[in-house]
């Protein structure tokens, strides 16, 4: 029996064992919304075997009505048992893959587009891996972002029903496989950090869409709801998701050079390179919304300009300062994305980014010590210092002239994607926003 | 040991004892122990049918689980065992030798060792039924990935021994794994914070690699 057999095998046993009637399949759309559905446990046999056919149509960013047929294959290494159901009627979720009729894998599948940029990597030596700091803020009702606390970084209040929800979230999150590092308040008034260790980005990928989904279950039962919109309070901190990167070369972290000044070696220097020069042509994937670009403003220790420090908290990529003797922590830290992103494109455009800087020797420019934001515009355009696009739209114009993102992408999902974000823009453009109310209809 | 009053009980107590046996004594009316026995014995007495309906009470107890019951049997009541064979998992008519007693309590014993070697890992809180996948912690199921699984069945079974996570990589995950050793730190952490409380039960011995410890 080979491993695949076997994993198989080991689900269907766990099934029986612990009495498990239904099966969630669980895949991602386009715009990195969770789409489910349910089979009863008897079906899993012939899922395995054949997959499961569904209507793509309705999905967002799947198919074409002419070619509405998809087969989900459940992926039996992402089997486990969900936590917020009572133990008699157990029921498990697996990530499934997404293929065409022919069996061939689906193009429009966001876990396609990770899993091919990853064998690109592969084929080069390397295994990627990641680990984000997830951002979010606690509401009592999607409707109104509400503040339920007025804490701040690092607060511990009491009775403060962030910390029991956070413990929960951490509980859950652990019995899904998600390893959680440490978890604690953050700056905004009810926003909370919960940060991840390191797995491999396909993994990390999974992680994020249950994290976010453990999030807002944990919050439903308390009678709250969990947002991960970038930027809810205007004058507040927005939620980023700072994400952790480093390639490994089998047992040797390939960012490691004990010789060089940072501690970078030479594949670290061009990949963080390959970001740099990228970062404006990926900025619609890693920061997708319309509201993505609230966050992105001087003054919120959000990034800004497309920089790299090691100290400098305003810069686009971060280089964590090493322990000594610390090779396997050396990680480069990159600042754009936003929890709203969806989490299999956007780790598939950095690692594209990387990568093409590695097989293009990119030389990386001088680290950033000052802070850009004081700096005068012209002495910033005199050191050739970019900024990120300042909207949705102007990041959609860097995004369609991008080779690269359109590569790592694939030609279906970035034409979706482009037309689908397009219309967004479109319809945010003609609403009057109440700004404009305030400010003119008293004065003209 | 069990029996229906205290002076039963004593009876044969008097002979496990003369057999270097430690014991405990309950009459059919005391609360069940929280502890587990290695083998407990049950006189039938006077009402056969009414003791065995509650050694099958008994067995259903978290503690019985994979405890051998011998009964005890006066030969007027062998009868009484008919379709009752599930209760018990040997008997023995009374009164007996005590070269008998002791022989059928060696032999109980080393098939639930037999029974235990084979199916079930325990480890204090822990135990990992083979047989059927299933992982307890505290008597509640952990839910495990299959490589998860594989993990800590493979270190529980060599308990105490270091292992380097090239060597786990290769007997665990059993091929040429493209991702190298981190992949065994990163289910080592999973299994860990799945294991809870009792993370402790995987060890990382420092510049070498992870032993099992419970």
């Amino acid at each position: 029996m080979g491993l695949d057999d076997k994993q198989k095998a080991y689900v269907l046993r766990q099934v029986e064992e612990r009495d498990i009637r239904f099966v969630r399949l669980w895949f991602t759309d386009v715009l990195g919304f969770p789409k489910s559905f349910a089979i009863p446990t008897e079906e899993l046999e012939a899922a395995f075997e054949e997959g499961v056919g569904f209507d793509g149509s309705a999905i967002q960013g799947m198919a074409r009505v002419q070619e509405a047929d998809m087969i989900a294959r459940p992926d039996p290494t992402t089997f486990n048992v969900l936590p917020w159901r009572n133990e008699q009627h157990a029921v498990a979720r697996m990530f499934c893959d997404i293929a065409n009729p022919d069996g061939t894998p689906f193009e429009g599948d966001p876990r396609w587009v990770l899993r091919r940029t990853l064998q690109r990597a592969q084929k080069m030596g390397f295994t990627f891996y990641c680990g984000p700091e997830i951002e979010f803020f606690l509401f009592d009702s999607p409707t109104s972002p509400r503040p339920l606390d007025h804490g701040t970084y690092f607060d511990l209040t009491t009775q403060d029903i962030g910390s029991e929800f956070r413990r929960k979230v951490i509980s859950y999150s652990e019995q899904l496989g998600i390893s959680v590092h440490s978890s604690h308040h953050e700056v905004a008034p009810s926003q909370h950090e919960i940060v991840v260790r390191f797995a491999d980005a396909l993994t990390m990928a999974d992680n994020i869409m249950t994290f976010r989904l453990v999030a807002k279950e944990v919050a439903n039962e308390h009678g709250l709801y969990a947002s991960f919109m970038p930027k809810p309070i205007q004058g507040e901190f927005g939620s980023g998701m700072h994400t952790h990167l480093s390639l490994f070369e089998g047992d040797r972290n390939a960012f490691f050079d004990a010789a060089d000044e940072y501690h970078l070696s030479k594949v670290a220097r061009s990949f963080i390179a390959g970001l740099l020069v990228h970062a404006r042509e990926m900025a619609a994937i890693t920061n997708q919304w319309v509201n993505s670009y609230k966050r992105l403003i001087p003054g919120y220790e959000a990034p800004v300009f497309v920089v790299w420090g090691r100290r400098n908290r305003s810069a686009l990529v971060r280089v964590p300062m090493a322990k000594p003797h610390k090779e396997s922590s050396t990680r480069v830290e990159y600042r754009a994305p936003d929890p709203a992103c969806n989490p299999y494109l956007f780790l598939a455009v950095v690692l594209a980014a990387g990568l093409k800087g590695i097989e293009e020797s990119y030389d990386l420019p001088g680290e950033s010590t000052d802070d850009i934001y004081a700096m005068p515009a012209e002495e910033r355009r005199a050191l050739g210092i970019q900024a990120l696009p300042d909207t949705l739209e102007d990041a959609l114009a860097l995004m369609e002239r991008s080779e690269l993102v359109a590569e790592a992408l694939g030609e279906h999902v970035f034409e979706w994607f482009l037309r689908n974000k397009r219309e967004e823009w479109e319809t945010y453009k003609a609403v009057v926003t109440p700004y404009e109310i305030e400010r003119y209809l008293p004065l003209l | 040991m069990y029996a229906a009053d205290p002076e039963q009980v004593a009876g044969v107590a008097r002979d496990l004892e003369l057999l270097g046996l430690s014991t405990q004594t309950f009459t059919f009316a005391d609360p069940a122990p929280e502890t587990r026995s290695d083998l407990v014995c049950v006189f039938t007495g006077d009402d056969a049918p009414g003791a065995l309906s509650f050694c099958q009470v008994l067995g259903k107890e978290d503690a019985m689980r994979n405890v051998p019951l011998l009964a005890l049997v006066r030969i007027e009541h062998l009868r009484e065992l008919f379709l009752r064979e599930g209760v018990f998992d040997d008997f023995l008519v009374v009164p007996y030798q005590l070269a008998e007693l002791d022989a059928r309590m060696r032999h109980l014993l080393w098939k639930a060792k037999q029974g235990e070697q084979t199916d079930i890992l325990s480890f204090g809180p822990l135990s990992i039924n083979l047989a059927t996948y299933q992982v307890h912690v505290d008597a509640h199921p952990v839910d495990l990935t299959y490589m998860e699984y594989e993990l800590l069945k493979f270190l529980a079974s060599h308990r105490g021994r270091v292992f380097t996570r090239q060597a786990l990589l290769s007997r665990v995950w059993g091929y040429d794994y493209y991702g190298g050793t981190r992949t065994v730190d990163v289910h080592v952490r999973r299994l860990r914070a799945k294991l809870g409380e009792h993370h402790n039960l995987i060890q990382t011995v420092r510049n070498v690699g992870y032993k099992f410890a419970g």
